[in-house]
């Protein structure tokens, strides 16, 4: 029999698999050659080593900032700056990469390291701001997201721009600085074993140490948090230093890890991602893995989609939007557990 | 045939998504044109019921009947549609708004393209004639009194056709004036044909006005009577008492020295009239002092200055050497304040969190608790297994969540956290409301127990069995003040503890006086 306490992993695979039943009857009515294309989509991206390595090379930023994500809404901080943050530390650590000389051992850590603090700082703002004086966090992380985008742009512009360069795109980065392939036939670099590091680090924190546990109990009930003598406007703002940290980390390494050039001339949506990874993770620091793999795959499956058959790639935000939609809906399958409730409120009479 | 009631609910559970039954298999019926009361404590499951009549919540099981048909209320504009309406205890007006402009929010007269003020302001002095509720109809409401802003409310749902009105509590904010000018005006609304339900706790005020009764308790209907036909004191047993009485043996012994000591304290919100007026009295090792008083008359405000979540009154609180004013909440328990708090929902659990998690909040930061960077796995577990065996706590293990828990076991956890390692003080606020009798019995031994180890206990209840068994002596507050103090709670007898607790008799201040211990 199922309780209630499997509810939301239950009801998280029924919304996976609601959404990808609408995809295929999607692309039933588009395509020409319906089972070909939902083939393509479901196999394509396990077809070949490459392909494999295309799912973890976009898992690893989806990673970073689902797990930044996580710890602020597992405090009840609805913050959604990881997307500027994970801008900004990127033009940080390329500045870095292209400006600064030295050995090749140092030269990574120290560019991650000035992205993730520059992030930390960052992300401190709204924090503050929220723990002291209890302004909203949206509003002010959405606000800095637009804030970082133009002061970033700034420097790619007038200070970091290449007038060579045939795009608008940075000098190029010193090899030096560029982290180290892993796997060869992918593109799958050293950011991997650093963000599978932080998963851990982060789970042992939040679930075994006592700065966890107050932070856990901020995010549950902040007035119980309160009562127990945990000084939330403390935790709130270590929160929000924690998660800026790793938004940075994330944004510095998928430059040096991807890039030879910093050239985003957008934001590029990880941060918002890492918000979807968050929900499908169930602000769960280790299934943060496996969310942002299935996010990757999905992707990966509908750029294929793209190449080699008629539907287009844009086909995934319908997948996606169905998935929010249906996972922040409250009252989605909540039939079923009032009824379970039920059932179990009546035994304990 | 038989006429069936204007509105009916037949075996209406209501749990919410957290797990809490609020209400179970109640029944509630409303005759056309009565004035139908609702007691209960806090926390019976009145309010609950109201919010699925006026369509704020949906019933999980069950059905209600408005005229004989079967009906759904989706949300409040369904109810509304159907002619109910609700007056919240806090009333829902713009401040800056008009008197008119409040009443005709969101059914506007128009002419035009704009909003037909002539005709609205008629439409207002009709009604308010119509129902003899003088009001001034371009007045701002923030410069009405709470008793015109009432009137505000009331004409807000007449206008939109209730003819079943709802009101939460009314005269919680009224004056003694105010209250029978109420008064007149229901029984006016009454004689024109409307039906109305009165939720409230002050039974005078039910006698009074009211024509039947449904008494709540525990999320159940404890009866439905003529009000005629049953007197204020089998009410209140109904309400509060219990069909187990409860008798302890205890031991006698000499309380110790002075623990915490309370001396003229004093607080009002803003300029309003005092909660807390001069207020003194000390706890000593040992002692059981209980405090009794009908809701409302400062026990609240007391206990939230002791436990620092008021800091600006006037006076002095101190644990043993240790001023209480302008230390945080770490700072206070650790000078060994423990705290069982009224609302264990809102602040005595973390609901989504484990049993273990609930059950460390007080220790989880000790050195004893953890190991080098992690907490302690181990001893978490195990002291968890033994408190819920300790307190028969039901439930699956120290991993399920809080929530999960009915309202006593979650009750047990929470006493059980806060009388674990020896605190010197400790404060139990309602600690057995909602309970059953065999967790209320479990949590009272507690509370000798630890007596007889030398806790300083400070017992608040608006349950006068508990307060009079569990109790050394007993102060009762009324008004903001102490109205009588009772060196041995056991000699007490209940007739003159209602007394006081009414304000019809008060100890001169000699007598209160002596709560005051060196």
């Amino acid at each position: 029999m199922f309780k209630a306490k499997h509810f939301e992993k239950i009801r998280t695979l029924a919304v996976i698999l609601i959404s990808l039943l609408l995809t295929f009857v999607i692309i039933a009515f588009v395509s020409d050659n319906p089972l070909y294309t939902i083939a393509v989509f479901l196999f394509e991206p396990i077809s070949s080593v490459s392909h494999i390595g295309n799912v973890v090379e976009m898992a690893i930023p989806l990673m970073f900032t689902g797990l930044s994500v996580v710890l602020l809404f597992r405090t009840n901080m609805f913050n959604l700056g990881a997307e500027g943050i994970f801008y900004f530390a990127g033009i940080v650590a390329s500045t870095i990469a292209i400006h600064v000389t030295m050995s090749a051992w140092f030269h990574p850590i120290l560019a991650i390291l000035a992205g993730a603090i520059t992030g930390a700082l960052l992300s401190a703002i709204p924090g503050i701001l929220k723990a002291k004086w209890n302004v909203n966090e949206l509003v002010t992380s959405l606000m800095f997201n637009s804030i970082l985008f133009g002061i970033g742009l700034y420097f790619l512009n007038y200070k970091l721009r290449d007038p060579q360069a045939f795009a608008n795109s940075s000098y190029k980065m010193q090899p030096s600085a560029l982290l180290h392939n892993l796997i060869p036939g992918t593109r799958i670099h050293t950011g991997l074993i650093l963000v599978i590091i932080s998963i851990i680090v982060v789970h042992y924190f939040v679930y075994r140490t006592k700065w966890g546990y107050e932070l856990r109990m901020t995010g549950s009930n902040r007035s119980f948090a309160e009562y127990s003598g945990i000084n939330t406007t403390k935790v709130i703002i270590i929160v929000h230093l924690i998660a800026g940290f790793l938004a940075g980390m994330g944004g510095s390494v998928e430059v040096l890890g991807m890039y030879t050039r910093f050239q985003w001339t957008a934001l590029p949506g990880y941060g918002l991602d890492g918000a979807l990874v968050a929900l499908l993770a169930k602000n769960n620091p280790l299934s943060v893995i496996g969310a942002a793999l299935f996010l990757a795959y999905i992707r990966i499956g509908a750029n294929q989609m793209s190449i080699l058959s008629d539907v287009p790639s844009e086909m995934i935000s319908i997948i996606q939007a169905v998935i929010i939609l249906l996972i922040s809906a409250e009252q989605f399958l909540k039939f079923w557990k009032t009824r379970m409730l039920l059932k179990e409120a009546g035994i304990r009479e | 045939m038989e006429i069936s009631p204007l509105l009916e609910m037949r075996n209406v559970t209501k749990i919410y998504s957290n797990g809490v039954l609020a209400n179970s298999n109640v029944n509630f019926s409303l005759e056309k044109g009565e004035i139908h009361a609702i007691v209960g404590e806090n926390g019976a499951g009145k309010s609950t019921l109201m919010k699925m009549i006026f369509g704020l919540e949906e019933p999980s099981e069950g059905e209600i009947y408005l005229n004989g048909k079967k009906v759904k209320f989706q949300s409040p504009q369904d109810a509304i549609d159907h002619g109910i309406g609700m007056v919240h205890q806090h009333f829902m007006l713009v401040p800056s708004f008009s008197v008119v402009d409040n009443i005709i929010l969101g059914m506007e007269p128009i002419k035009g393209f704009n909003i037909d003020y002539k005709d609205a302001v008629r439409m207002t002095v009709e009604l308010s004639a119509k129902y003899n509720l003088a009001i001034e109809p371009l007045a701002k409401i923030e410069d009405l009194s709470v008793g015109m802003k009432q009137k505000v409310e009331i004409l807000k749902v007449l206008i939109r056709g209730a003819n079943i009105l709802i009101l939460d509590e009314p005269t919680a904010v009224l004056t003694p004036q105010e209250t029978e000018e109420l008064f007149r005006e229901l029984l006016g609304l009454k004689r024109e044909g409307h039906t109305i339900v009165f939720i409230s706790h002050k039974l005078k005020e039910v006698k009074e006005i009211c024509d039947r009764i449904t008494i709540m308790r525990a999320g159940k209907t404890e009866g439905v009577f003529q009000v005629a036909d049953v007197t204020e004191q089998e009410i209140s047993r109904l309400m509060v008492g219990r069909d187990v009485i409860l008798k302890y043996d205890k031991t006698n012994h000499q309380p110790g020295s002075p623990v915490l000591r309370v001396e003229h304290v004093s607080y009002a919100e803003s300029d309003a009239k005092p909660l807390l007026n001069n207020i003194s009295f000390t706890i000593r090792e040992g002692e059981i002092v209980g405090i009794a008083g009908v809701e409302g008359n400062g026990q609240a405000e007391l206990i939230k200055a002791l436990t620092g979540q008021i800091s600006d009154f006037t006076g002095h609180v101190a644990i043993g050497e240790h001023r209480l004013q302008g230390h945080t909440m770490k700072e206070i328990r650790d000078l060994g304040m423990s705290y069982i708090p009224e609302d264990r929902m809102h602040q005595g659990t973390a609901a989504d969190a484990s049993i273990s998690d609930n059950l460390i909040s007080r220790f989880y930061r000790f050195k004893a608790w953890n190991k080098g960077l992690f907490l302690n796995k181990k001893k978490i577990t195990e002291f968890s297994e033994e408190q819920i065996k300790r307190y028969k706590v039901r439930c699956s293990g120290p991993e399920q969540l809080i929530g999960m828990l009915s309202g006593g076991n979650m009750q047990k956890i929470v006493v059980a956290r806060e009388c674990d390692d020896k605190p010197k003080l400790l404060i139990a606020e309602q600690p057995t409301r909602g309970v059953d009798v065999g967790a209320a019995q479990l949590i009272h031994q507690r509370l000798l127990e630890m007596r007889q180890e030398g806790c300083a206990i400070l017992l608040l209840s608006a349950d006068l069995n508990e307060i009079l068994e569990v109790s050394d002596s007993l102060l009762v507050m009324y008004n903001g003040q102490f109205a009588a103090y009772f060196p041995d709670a056991k000699q007490v007898k209940e007739e003159d503890l209602g007394f006081a607790m009414l304000g019809l008799k008060r100890h001169n201040e000699d007598q209160i006086r002596r709560a005051i211990h060196v």
